[in-house]
């Protein structure tokens, strides 16, 4: 029987780099030696093909996220070609999720129908938050406002699933600063949304700021009532959460995330983009110019791979798993009736799940704010 | 050990060793501050009588081991015997018995005097006289020495010959015109010291008759030749053949070697009245040759011993704890060797809940356990972590119990009657602008002024009894910053005194945390305790509760922080290219886990105890 496959397809370009972000992504249209924006996605189909002649025996597509960078920089043109050859060089389900990210500001009315037209189901937009001070914090380039109406577009143009991305914690937002981009939110009637404290990561313009003192630290007891906040907000206008940082209305779950969550198999196809097939993880070359060379040469992009061990898997699984709603069954992650009466006692797992070995372990909102201390004591 | 004769001892004569006629001998030392040139002058001393020649000169060669070298300071003290001819034409042996230079080596130091009949008293031109040597100068004066003042340096453009001239004659009461002035480093004048060493020095006085004695001023372990004794004969002889006796103990030992160093050792046929040298018999620890000890001959020998005996007292405690706790055998048999070589240190193992094993060291003072440790550390390659130096205490109880602390930890419960704990007589140097504000610091530390002299205009002797718990907490470095480093200081042991003192606990949510209790002034018990609740609330972690951390003397708690729980400790994304760097994230945080030490309930991490126990004065040296 064909076995499930998701594919992450990485498009590492932007118009201008945010201070906060750390990811693979480059600003230039052209990367030197012939390699160039507007015929980048010709390697990522290169890589689909090769991705095919490996797994298209075994397994069908069910979900296909498209990340970066900006995909829509590439325009509505390449990003359905793309989902074209995907689906002449593999099975797809019928029910197959096709999800694009996109900034509001880079899409219109007419690349919307585009992308729907070319088969696209789910559009995430990075919003981050309604209020212009926090915006010009994080160095965005869009104006308040213009989220919502980009995911009121969407819907018009018949994505029944729109994802908003929020930044909480930014250094300057305040706890009414959140509340109305969580108005924003629920105004442009989208089904799912991401909330992500931010992270100073190392590297970044804004881990330079903060040292040199420009910009405060964010603090994490600040994070943590936002995002009790922000949970409480979401839950009253009927979203669940089914991920540490993820909240959605029924049916509106993100399928391919999911199958992170649930160490299921996924190739990521692009420059840097990391892979999953059967336990064995593997990330491709980074730059995107030595990216396309390899691909070019008939060469495979990867870097490097490694085998987890028995031990490492079960972390994976534990770290992963007790992200999500469905939280982990207890005798399947090896841990003792005590440690999960314990953790029930202290209010971080909820208590219906303790007691039986094949009881599901689900955190509770404290429990989701404090996962890793959990994870960590859950694996030794 | 070098069996070849070095250079330019004579072979026979009147003045061959073990056949010396006293009349030509000269026993002294050199009483100087540290960097004020004593080494340079006996390497200077060592090429002007042909002892060493000046291509296997190195500088400070009497120094033996690195530290000294690298610290300026001699820790052991040595002999070596110079034979110089005089102005006369006269061959005469002059023995240079070199002398710690430090506050916590004093009864080392009054033993070398004790072999001495003259000093030469080196001070820096361009410093004065500091408190060491003031200090030393009083032992030497005490034993009668004949002392003859020299200020070095006199090539430093800074130096002021006349001004610390008129200084020290004021202080040893001679002409200014009989302070001779040289400079080490040049040799300038280095000739005339030595002719004024044989012209002023009177020359040693025993009964060659009489059965041997011959005192011990220093004991030094060699891993060739096990303990190698100096000595310096008083009485009678000591020869070859003899066996002889350490009459504190009555231990016999045979004798393998009698020998002087000039400056490398030479065997040697036996040492006479008066002369210096050393006595190999095989011991393989200084404990059984100690400083001080009169040894005699075991047929025939004295029955009195020479006086001023005294047992190495430990003065200043601390815990020694490897960081990494599997070092601990490797500290135990680094203390073990340590131990062969330093008559004064003592240890026994300890546990503490907070830092694992170790073990709880006695030292002279702050010097010997900063030496100790630097050794244990350098030559052992062991990182340690010492918690804060006290003193030794003796506890009554209400009850009539006595009981002697060595370990805060240790402060017995229940009513006390009274503590006891040791003073000093303290001497300080200082520059007479900063006379108020030194004042101001001794009271504080509890201090009695004692007495205060003008060593000249602009220079004072402050003398003050001080609870040398007060001293070795950062007295020394409070004075420094205070008198913007021109302040010296000296102590000496004076007995004990009564105080008001309490032992303040810290505990983590309720439990004590034995490093860091303290026994302390009532007076102080309050600032101790929150300065080091606050210390610990800025290095310890969040944990997932609310940690108390209190400062407590008995059941009454004194002050109060809070950790608070941590509530956030969650990676906000973890997408497909997120796993493998948040799983090697949390294998990494694991790993620190398992280096965290539990107080109770509380996860600390090890690096919390050192920092919190790491004075300000150990932070500015990394």
């Amino acid at each position: 029987m064909s076995k499930p496959l998701s594919l992450y397809l990485h498009i590492p370009f932007c118009s201008s780099r945010c201070g906060y972000c750390d990811f693979n992504t480059y600003t230039a249209t052209e990367l030197g030696d012939g390699v160039d924006r507007a015929s980048f996605h010709e390697h990522l189909e290169a890589e689909v093909s090769m991705a095919a002649r490996q797994l298209a025996p075994t397994h069908h597509v069910e979900t296909i996220f498209i990340g970066g960078g900006t995909p829509t920089l590439i325009g509505a043109q390449a990003l359905t070609t793309l989902i074209t050859r995907i689906k002449e060089d593999f099975d797809v389900a019928p029910t197959l999720e096709v999800t694009t990210e996109a900034n509001p500001d880079s899409v219109d009315r007419q690349m919307l129908d585009q992308l729907r037209a070319g088969g696209f189901t789910r559009i995430s937009l990075g919003m981050q938050s309604s209020a212009a001070h926090v915006l010009a914090t994080l160095e965005r380039t869009h104006t308040p406002g213009a989220s919502s109406a980009a995911a009121q577009q969407a819907r018009a143009a018949g994505f029944e699933h729109v994802n908003l991305d929020l930044i909480y914690g930014t250094p300057g937002e305040s706890d009414a600063d959140l509340d109305r981009s969580l108005d924003e939110v629920l105004k442009a009637g989208v089904d799912h949304v991401s909330a992500y404290s931010l992270i100073v990561e190392d590297g970044t313009a804004l881990a330079r700021r903060v040292a040199r003192g420009e910009v405060p630290m964010p603090d994490d007891d600040v994070a943590a009532d936002r995002y009790e906040l922000i949970d409480d907000r979401l839950a009253a206008a009927g979203f669940d959460w089914y991920e540490v940082s993820n909240w959605s209305k029924q049916g509106g779950e993100c399928r391919h995330n999911m199958a992170y969550w649930r160490n299921a198999d996924w190739w990521g196809i692009g420059p840097g983009a990391h892979s999953h097939v059967d336990g064995t993880r593997w990330w491709n070359v980074k730059h995107p110019r030595t990216y396309a060379q390899r691909i070019q040469a008939g060469l495979s992009p990867q870097e490097a791979e490694e085998t987890t061990t028995p031990e490492q898997r079960r972390l994976e699984k534990l770290m992963l798993g007790l992200r999500i709603r469905q939280g982990l069954v207890q005798s399947e992650i090896g841990c003792s009736v005590q440690q999960v009466a314990s953790l029930v006692e202290r209010g971080l797992i909820d208590a219906e799940s303790a007691g039986q070995p094949d009881a599901r372990i689900v955190l509770t909102r404290n429990g989701r704010l404090l996962a890793d201390s959990i994870v960590r004591e859950l694996s030794t | 050990m070098s069996q070849q004769p070095a250079a330019g001892v004579p072979a026979s004569g009147n003045s061959a060793p073990g056949s010396t006629d006293a009349g030509v001998i000269r026993n002294f030392c050199i009483i100087a501050h540290i960097d004020h040139g004593k080494s340079t002058l006996a390497d200077r001393m060592l090429q002007m009588t042909g002892v060493v020649d000046d291509r296997s000169m190195r500088a400070q060669y009497l120094d033996r081991m690195d530290i000294e070298r690298e610290r300026g300071i001699t820790i052991k003290s040595q002999a070596v015997r110079l034979p110089y001819t005089a102005g006369d034409g006269r061959e005469y042996v002059l023995n240079l018995i070199d002398t710690p230079g430090h506050v916590d080596f004093t009864y080392e130091v009054s033993r070398s005097l004790a072999a001495c009949e003259g000093a030469v008293l080196l001070v820096d031109a361009a410093q004065g006289i500091e408190a060491q040597t003031l200090a030393n100068l009083y032992l030497a004066l005490e034993n009668d020495l004949q002392i003859i003042p020299v200020l070095n340096k006199i090539d430093l453009p800074a130096a002021q010959p006349e001004k610390y001239a008129a200084e020290l004659a004021h202080i040893i009461g001679c002409r200014p015109e009989d302070v001779l002035k040289v400079s080490a480093k040049t040799g300038e004048g280095v000739g005339e010291l030595l002719q004024t060493i044989v012209d002023l020095i009177p020359a040693p006085v025993g009964d060659p008759g009489a059965p041997a004695r011959a005192m011990i001023f220093d004991s030094v372990y060699d891993t060739y030749r096990g303990v190698v004794t100096y000595v310096r004969v008083v009485d009678g002889r000591i020869g070859t053949r003899d066996r002889i006796t350490m009459m504190s103990t009555g231990a016999v030992h045979e004798l393998l070697e009698v020998g002087v160093i000039s400056p490398e050792p030479l065997p040697g046929k036996g040492l006479g009245v008066g002369e210096v040298g050393y006595l190999i018999t095989g011991v393989k620890d200084v404990r059984q040759s100690r400083v001080g000890d009169t040894v005699t001959t075991a047929t025939k020998g004295a029955s009195d011993p020479l006086g001023g005996y005294r047992d190495p007292k430990p003065m200043v405690f601390s815990g020694l704890y490897p960081i990494d706790g599997s070092d601990y055998p490797v500290l135990r048999d680094a203390l073990d060797r340590l131990k062969l070589n330093d008559a004064a240190l003592q240890y026994e193992p300890e546990t503490s809940v907070a830092l694992g094993f170790g073990f709880r060291c006695g030292f002279l003072g702050l010097l010997h356990l900063e030496i100790v440790r630097e050794r244990l550390e350098r030559e052992f390659d062991l990182d340690l972590i010492s918690t804060a130096p006290n003193v030794i205490y003796t506890v009554e109880m209400e009850d009539g119990k006595e009981s002697v602390v060595t370990n805060p930890s240790e402060f017995p419960e229940g009513k006390v009657a009274a503590v006891t704990e040791p003073v000093v007589k303290a001497t300080v140097i200082l520059p007479s602008d900063f006379v108020g504000t030194v004042m101001e610091l001794c009271q504080a530390r509890r201090g009695t002024l004692l007495g205060m002299d003008y060593l000249s205009e602009d220079r004072v002797e402050m003398r003050y009894t001080l609870p040398l718990a007060e001293i070795v907490f950062d007295f020394f470095d409070q004075l420094k910053s205070r008198t913007r480093g021109y302040a010296s200081l000296d102590y000496e042991p004076s007995g004990e005194q009564t105080a008001d003192l309490v032992k303040v606990d810290i505990l983590l949510h309720g439990d004590p945390v034995d490093a860091f209790s303290a026994i302390v002034h009532k007076d102080k018990a309050y600032s101790y305790g929150v300065a080091m609740a606050q210390k610990l609330r800025e290095l310890i972690p969040r944990q997932q509760y609310e940690v108390p951390i209190q400062a407590a003397i008995g059941s009454r708690i004194i002050a109060r922080e809070t950790i608070r729980a941590i509530r956030k400790d969650v990676l906000a994304k973890c997408y497909g290219g997120d796993i493998s760097r948040k799983r090697k994230l949390l294998e990494k945080q694991k790993e620190g886990k398992k280096r965290m030490k539990m107080v109770g309930r509380v996860e600390v991490p090890q690096e919390a105890f050192i920092a919190a126990l790491s004075t300000s004065e150990a932070a500015t040296k990394k």
